[in-house]
């Protein structure tokens, strides 16, 4: 997937993201960090398709056979409130027509894998917000999603429930090799989730930075401990620093 | 009904009743302190035994207004909602049609009561056509509020997985209006009973619709302060009982939406 120039601008003409060039291969885990108001989410919508940018072109080279799914995870859970969890879990499969039974059984493999085997008939009302933002994962992987993107899904949850999803995260795309896209503010989460990261400069976002990280595949909560970490996340700190400026 | 609700609608219920009899007996001791007149304010004790001393006559009034208000409840409700509906499918629609559903709430229900009664023929018809008129308003607004402001997250997931506009209308469009459509209901609920006796005031005696309208009418005509009270209380009555079944089914509809109450 590449894109070339783009460059996004609001009306009243304010410019959010320009001349971005970006290429993500397939099977990569990529980070795209700023500050806010930088033009992030607006470049995820882009690559989504939901937003055609003013300027640019966005081409996804789809394989050659087999099916070519985009999965979009926002930063609340965003769930129907009158479906269940597997209802919910579902509802991309139901919108793309596949039928009942075979919808419910995918959408319940994929709620266990999010550790929600035991809350399938559960009500989102009845969930706590980490439990919601599973279900939200667990919805976007019913396609088995070629590209997957994430707009700061942990953004709003506790530290703990966070690294908990940020493992998930890293272990569903480790079985699934699709190719994942998220944004976010934290240096911590970029560094520990990503195999690489781009930083966006303020607004106009502009690239400053793009690198691999540094890292062993295994990651696990010890990690975050570690030098090479620390390393890392300053790498990624001083390039956001070098975009404020 | 288990126990716990059953104690919830106990727990609900006793405060107004307490508040409607203490209010009762502070105006019976003040009516009868003041010698007040019968024709000016009657006496509460002689509002209940005309209630118990006339009850056929009043129960047949109410229900022939009960049955008016409830057609015209139903075809607030069934067409409210489906003009709503149509209004919502697209902007230049809306943009069109939305300043005429405003007539419905501007326009005076005294002068085209005649009208109505003319083309329906008088009768229950035409009273609930007047409390139809009375009562879509609120309906369409409120159902039409709740299809427009749909979570744009969840039209842009709809979108992303290729449902068309009629999948998003079933599947999430009109779920996500159904706590408006309620609140649209509720207020509908009560508009209905005024609009069903205002409509009975000034068409039911020509017809056989002979409701609590057409007895508080002749009621005040001839001086029986207590029998329009009496007649009122049942009108009264008559809403809050409509306004409890929609709150009723809103809240059967909507009981997985929100997290369990704790008050």
């Amino acid at each position: 997937m590449s894109l070339r120039g783009v460059r996004q601008v609001f009306p009243g003409g304010v410019v959010a993201v320009d001349s971005i060039d970006l290429d993500v291969g397939a099977g990569e885990l990529l980070a795209i960090l700023g500050p806010s108001g930088c033009g992030k989410s607006t470049l995820l919508r882009i690559i989504a398709g939901l937003d055609q940018p003013t300027e640019g072109a966005v081409t996804v080279r789809r394989p050659a056979a087999g099916r070519f799914d985009i999965a979009y995870v926002f930063q609340d859970a965003h769930l129907l409130p009158w479906r269940t969890v597997l209802g919910n879990a579902a509802l991309p499969l139901e919108l793309q027509g596949v039928d009942r039974a075979r919808r419910r059984e995918v959408a319940a493999d994929a709620l266990v894998k999010v550790g929600l085997g035991d809350a399938l008939e559960r009500y989102p009302a009845q969930l706590s917000g980490g439990m919601r933002m599973r279900v939200s994962l667990a919805r976007a992987m019913v396609t088995a999603p070629t590209l997957l993107l994430l707009d700061e899904p942990f953004a709003a949850l506790d530290e703990i429930t966070r690294q908990r999803l940020d493992e998930q995260l890293r272990e569903l795309w480790q079985a699934r090799r699709m190719t994942v896209i998220f944004v976010t503010h934290s240096t911590n989460e970029a560094v520990f989730l990503a195999e690489r990261t781009v930083v966006l400069s303020k607004r106009p976002g502009r690239i400053v930075a793009d690198r691999a990280v540094d890292l062993p595949a295994q990651r696990t909560g010890e990690l975050r401990a570690t030098a090479e970490f620390a390393r890392e996340t300053r790498r990624v700190y001083d390039a956001l620093e070098r975009g404020e400026a | 009904m288990n126990g716990a609700s059953a104690r919830r609608f106990v727990a609900s219920i006793w405060p107004p009743v307490l508040v409607l009899v203490a209010g009762m007996l502070l105006l019976e001791l003040y009516v009868r302190w003041a010698n007040t007149p019968i024709y000016l304010v009657p006496r509460p004790s002689k509002v209940v035994s005309t209630l118990v001393l006339e009850r056929g006559y009043l129960l047949a009034a109410l229900w022939s207004t009960t049955k008016a208000a409830v057609v015209g409840f139903a075809s607030s409700a069934v067409f409210g909602v489906a003009i709503a509906l149509v209004l919502a499918s697209s902007v230049w629609v809306r943009r069109a049609f939305s300043p005429y559903t405003v007539l419905f709430q501007t326009v005076p229900i005294i002068a085209i009561a005649p009208m109505l009664s003319i083309w329906f023929a008088p009768g229950l018809k035409a009273v609930a056509a007047c409390a139809f008129i009375v009562s879509v308003f609120p309906v369409i607004a409120n159902t039409l509020a709740g299809l427009i402001s749909t979570d744009l997250a969840l039209v842009d997931l709809f979108r992303l997985y290729g449902a068309g506009s009629w999948a998003t209308m079933r599947k999430l469009r009109f779920p996500s209006s159904l706590p408006s459509l309620f609140t649209g209901l509720r207020v509908a609920a009560g508009l209905t009973v005024i609009g069903t006796v205002v409509a009975e005031f000034l068409v039911g005696e020509l017809g056989e619709a002979q409701g609590l309208g057409v007895v508080i009418v002749s009621a005040s005509h001839n001086g029986h302060s207590d029998r329009v009270f009496a007649a009122v209380l049942l009108a009264s009555a008559l809403g809050l009982a409509m306004l409890g079944i929609v709150n009723l089914v809103g809240r059967l509809v909507l009981a997985n939406w929100y997290a369990p109450a704790r008050d």
